[in-house]
């Protein structure tokens, strides 16, 4: 079955179960998006996609909501915009964004200026380096979740990382803030293969990028090896 | 880590290991009893019972403020500082505790005898100043004597027609006896289940607890949905600054709501139904649990349908319906998108009716009056009677029964007028998520139509009242405060814009504007209001945008302004 719908004063078909960030795809209203992965679960949470719909008091995030019959959407109107806007200034306000690209085109593309928000409390924490497959920099978390779905059901069943605190205060920990290798962490990358923002990243990548020399690197892998071979 | 006897705790949460994950709140409830607080080894064996990854607990304990996964004090006090006590003098209570023990708000001493926190609302604002010490209300306060009084908060309960509140206000809980046979359930059960939905969509009633969603309606829901197993669930997580009216109607008589529930579960076709109380008021649970016993052995609850109750553990966003569905199922308490809606995907992913304490207590008087009898009450479009929940500054704070299409100026005469003497400033109308009405606007009748067409929230049925002498600013302040505290931090607009909109009310009440602040504050309002997922980020921003159109002069950025309008 499909569906007709406006998108932006343009109407266009779609499969039947189309999403409104598909069906926006699909009229060449491409709509942004922070948490979204096709590979996990949606769960609507940064809000960049929301769309207005008429009829609907609220907007609308684009991500989750199926396209409808009759449907007419708009995805640059004044409240939209403003949301966007508004969101990604608190968003750069909290969170380091230098190794996130796209939000920061994002930001020059909706006019949001980092510096909407003085004396803004930011979500400044040291980086979590306690294993040698990769890092943890949550000054750089944007709460996309998708670590943490990626983690449990959404791929791997394995749990070792969930949230602590509430709120503004929410990050991504493991039990009782353990080292990563007293968790059930299996190391399988996935977490850091969905990251959007960098602050998961293979360790080699952040030993590079803090100036150590692939041969300084790989020198830190022999070293292990010995160590290893000695206590055999 | 060997000084924890877990022997003892094996025996207390054995009972839930049938429940799996969702004996979690209940199983971390009966470990922090037994060791104070919520050690790792302790938290691994409650894990291990229930089976739930050691992460996932882990994010539940974080998410909650009662329980601590670090040793705190022998005794807590948890002084409420929001709005209707901060009125009272509670910034003194929570100063005077903290220097007597020599630590900060939210600090433990160091031989670890007592913890002092910043509280939001704990539902004993007509107390105001108003405290918990343990599991006990503490009300009296009096600074100068150093007393305060532990027993059963006082229920002052007043209004021109008492009907729901008829077993209210008599000192004690009002037993089976006293209550007398659940008669409203009987002649329900004379009828179909299908009349009874008729009946109560004839009658009118929309739900009390702030949305004002037709009950008929979702119970038809409900009952047409698919599925062989339903739940019939009672709100009864009250939280909304300002709000006790939930508190008085469940701690005074307790099966006017337990019949409300019967009767729900007979036209819905419900076996099981749960009560969620809120983890501030421990004290009730006593009073749940007795008649509860009382109403299973008088045969009314049991194998047709039968109650538990879930006691939440400090958490403003589980009175969110689907947030405590997820409470209840021993998760964070983070709202789900909908749709779906409860009533096809609820409780456990089956069909749900969750319904408010009073919307609840309504019914039996519904049923016994039948809908035309229910229409003599209140107005055409708002039939039948209204709990409001009066506190601040007025002679006498306390819970008012009244007929809706009373006007807020009858409603405050009847509270005794503004307190000493003094003008009316402002009334804070739905709570933290309401908006504030002025002096001009008392004589709007209190029914849903008038205070939508005044664009006042009925809400929960709060009437936060505020004289000439109070800084609004300062009541910002706090509202931004409680949201910041109270958000989940699921989506970003109300994860991020209850901290921003914190910071911007804080730099307002203390006199320190930026330049630009109104308009942040406008578009963190709004973005919050526009795109939050859930109701408490659609409604974070909802009073601070009222106090800004109704008293702009608070906002004047380049001057201190005066404090009265």
């Amino acid at each position: 079955m499909e569906i007709n719908l406006t998108i932006d004063e343009k109407t266009v078909t779609v499969p039947a179960g189309s999403t409104l960030l598909e069906a926006g795809q699909a009229a060449g209203s491409p709509i942004p998006t922070i948490c979204f992965h096709e590979a996990t679960t949606s769960n609507a949470l940064c809000r960049i996609c929301v769309v207005e719909v008429t009829g609907q008091r609220l907007l609308q995030p684009a991500c989750i909501v199926k396209a409808v019959e009759g449907m007419q959407v708009q995805t640059m109107s004044k409240r939209v915009v403003r949301a966007r806007r508004t969101i990604l200034e608190m968003l750069s306000s909290s969170v380091d964004l230098t190794d996130s690209p796209a939000i920061s085109a994002m930001m020059l593309e909706y006019g949001a200026s980092p510096q909407r928000f003085p004396d803004a409390e930011r979500r400044e924490v040291p980086v979590l380096d306690d294993n040698p497959m990769y890092i943890r920099d949550y000054a750089k978390c944007v709460l996309c979740w998708r670590c943490v779905q990626v983690c449990a059901e959404d791929a791997q069943y394995t749990y070792a990382i969930n949230f602590s605190g509430r709120g503004f205060e929410t990050q991504i920990a493991t039990y009782f803030d353990s080292p990563m290798p007293a968790t059930t962490c299996v190391f399988c990358g996935q977490c850091v293969g969905v990251c959007p923002t960098g602050a998961l990243k293979p360790k080699r990548e952040f030993l590079l990028e803090n100036g150590a020399s692939p041969d300084q690197i790989s020198a830190m892998n022999t070293g292990r090896k010995q160590r290893k071979a000695k206590a055999e | 880590m060997s000084e924890f006897d877990l022997s003892q705790l094996s025996q207390a949460i054995e009972q839930y290991r049938p429940l799996g994950q969702s004996g979690l709140l209940p199983a971390l409830h009966s470990a922090q009893k037994l060791y104070g607080w919520l050690p790792q080894q302790v938290v691994t064996e409650v894990a291990k019972t229930l089976q739930v990854p050691l992460a996932d607990v882990h994010g539940v304990i974080e998410f909650y403020s009662l329980f601590y996964n670090e040793p705190v004090g022998k005794r807590i006090f948890r002084v409420c500082t929001d709005p209707a006590c901060a009125l009272k003098g509670a910034d003194d209570i929570l100063e005077h505790l903290c220097s007597a023990n020599h630590i900060q708000p939210n600090q433990t001493n160091i031989d670890l005898s007592i913890t002092v926190e910043r509280s939001p609302c704990l539902g004993l604002c007509e107390h105001a100043p108003a405290a918990m010490l343990n599991d006990n209300a503490a009300t009296k306060v009096d600074l100068a004597a150093g007393t305060y009084d532990l027993s059963m908060p006082v229920s002052l309960v007043y209004g021109s027609q008492r009907l729901l509140t008829k077993n209210c206000g008599k000192g004690k809980p009002n037993t089976l006896q006293d209550y007398g046979a659940y008669s409203a359930l009987h002649r329900a059960e004379q009828l179909s289940s299908e009349d009874v939905i008729a009946e109560v969509k004839a009658a009118g009633l929309v739900g009390r607890g702030g949305a004002a969603f037709p009950t008929g309606v979702k119970w038809e829901g409900a009952r047409n949905a698919e599925g062989t197993q339903k739940y019939i669930v009672c709100n009864a997580d009250e939280s909304e600054p300002g709000t006790f009216k939930d508190r008085i109607l469940l701690s005074d008589d307790p099966h006017q709501v337990i019949e409300g529930m019967c009767i729900a579960g007979y036209a819905v076709g419900a076996t099981r139904g749960y009560i969620y109380l809120r983890g501030e008021y421990p004290y009730i649970l006593p009073v749940i649990e007795n008649a509860i016993s009382e109403a299973r052995a008088a045969g009314y609850l049991g194998e047709k349908f039968d109650i538990e109750i879930r006691l939440g553990a400090g958490a403003y966003i589980c009175g969110e319906e689907t947030a405590l569905f997820e409470s209840i199922e021993g998760k964070r308490g983070f709202p789900r998108v909908k749709p779906p809606f409860p009533t096809t995907f609820g409780l456990f992913g089956a069909p749900t009716v969750i319904n408010n304490v009073e919307t609840l207590c309504n019914l039996p008087l519904l049923i016994e009056k039948g809908a035309s009898g229910y229409r003599q009450i209140g107005t055409d479009k708002s039939p039948g009677p209204k709990l409001f929940c009066v506190s601040g500054d007025v002679v006498h704070p306390g819970l008012y029964e009244i007929p809706f299409g009373v006007t807020l100026r009858e409603l405050l005469e009847m509270a005794g007028g503004v307190a000493s003497g003094k003008t009316l400033q402002a009334v804070l109308f739905g709570g933290a998520a309401g908006a504030f009405a002025k002096p001009d606007q008392v004589d709007v009748r209190l029914t849903f139509e008038d205070l939508r067409a005044a664009g006042l929230p009925l809400g929960s049925g709060v009437v936060m009242v505020f004289d000439e002498s109070r800084d609004l600013r300062d009541t910002l302040k706090r509202l931004g405060r409680f949201f910041a505290h109270e958000s989940c931090g699921k989506c970003y607009p109300c994860q991020l814009g209850t901290q921003r909109q914190k910071e911007i009310l804080d730099r307002l009440a203390d006199g320190k504007v930026l330049v630009g602040d109104s308009e942040r504050l406008q578009d963190v309002g709004w973005t919050m209001t526009d795109a939050s997922l859930c109701g408490l980020g659609q409604t974070a921003a909802s009073a601070v945008l009222s106090a800004m159109k109704q008293f702009p002069n608070l906002f004047i950025e380049t001057r201190r302004p005066d404090a009265a309008s």
